[in-house]
């Protein structure tokens, strides 16, 4: 198993979430995360940030007008075809 | 794009210790398909003219490429634009579309290209505050988020802040990966860049956006 400092574990979160680690990284993450209050609190940070930019829902849609104009467009490659 | 493809394979050890890209853990719905059918009718049918195939395509992808396009991109207006840009470029590309990515991957890859090509062109001087949360009816024209729960408006706030405030790079593997759903050899694809690096760019953005948030967790939290 890895060893990890506080400072080198919240880098590897990412990867850690990404399941990008080799086993004894993974396994010494973990320990890690489960034994150090500060850095499972980081690790938990880190999940409630990812799922709340899931749910961050898009500002805007494509406008009518390019909408119609790119429906245009390719109405008119079919004619050129 | 099986074997060749550049920067997935060569994630350097001196940055990230593993390129190993096994297991996603994507919260929101993932990138690929969105209810499409598979590329190959996909592709058939735009190479056939049947509109109702683009007009599903434009309808589908669009938000998210406009989303995207806003990484490099200093208004709204100038991401319509490389939106639109982007779908003419695929219309007229569509022919020669040779399969070795997905076609949301490539119209992606476009998509970039031509947004880093016009942010260029543009300097990014505009203040944080250009970014305006969505007001009114139109925050309901999203379906169900996966939790079922609706982010606070007030999150909602400090995160669109937060993403208008990253550098390019780091807001667009952010909301490629988090916001629209990508595997990392996705983002890794249509940005050309290495799993190492990209792993570097997300963690950067997530981590400032995790700061932001902590500020509204912690005042959740007091007022409960």
């Amino acid at each position: 198993m890895k060893r990890f400092t506080c400072d080198e574990l919240v880098e590897l979160i990412t990867a850690y979430l990404d399941d990008a680690l080799d086993r004894p990284e993974r396994e010494g993450f973990e320990a890690h995360a489960a034994s150090c209050a500060d850095c499972g609190r980081q690790l938990d940070q880190f999940r409630e940030t990812i799922r709340a930019l899931g749910q961050f829902p898009p500002e805007r849609k494509l406008s009518d007008g390019t909408r119609d104009r790119l429906m245009s467009a390719f109405r008119a490659r079919r004619h050129r075809g | 794009m099986p074997g060749g493809r550049p920067g997935v394979d060569d994630a350097r050890p001196d940055v990230m210790m593993s390129p190993t890209l096994d297991r996603e853990e994507t919260i929101v719905g993932p990138f690929a398909g969105g209810g499409l059918p598979p590329d190959d009718v996909v592709v058939a049918a735009l190479r056939a003219g049947d509109e109702s195939m683009f007009a599903a395509l434009l309808d589908t992808w669009s938000r998210g490429m406009l989303r995207a396009a806003r990484s490099y991109v200093s208004t709204d207006d100038s991401a319509e634009e490389v939106v639109q840009d982007t779908w003419l470029a695929v219309i007229g590309a569509i022919d020669g579309f040779e399969g070795r990515s997905s076609v949301k991957t490539w119209v992606y890859r476009i998509l970039v290209n031509t947004a880093k090509k016009r942010g260029l062109r543009e300097s990014r001087t505009l203040p944080w505050s250009a970014f305006e949360p969505p007001a009114g009816p139109a925050q309901k024209e999203h379906g169900p988020t996966p939790e079922g729960a609706v982010l606070a408006s007030e999150a909602r706030g400090l995160i669109g802040e937060a993403l208008a405030g990253l550098p390019p790079r780091q807001r667009v593997v952010i909301t490629l990966r988090d916001l629209e759903g990508c595997t990392s050899e996705e983002v890794c694809e249509i940005l050309e860049i290495s799993a190492a690096n990209q792993r570097v760019l997300l963690h950067r953005a997530r981590a400032t956006v995790r700061d932001r948030l902590e500020g509204y967790y912690q005042s959740v939290k007091r007022s409960e």
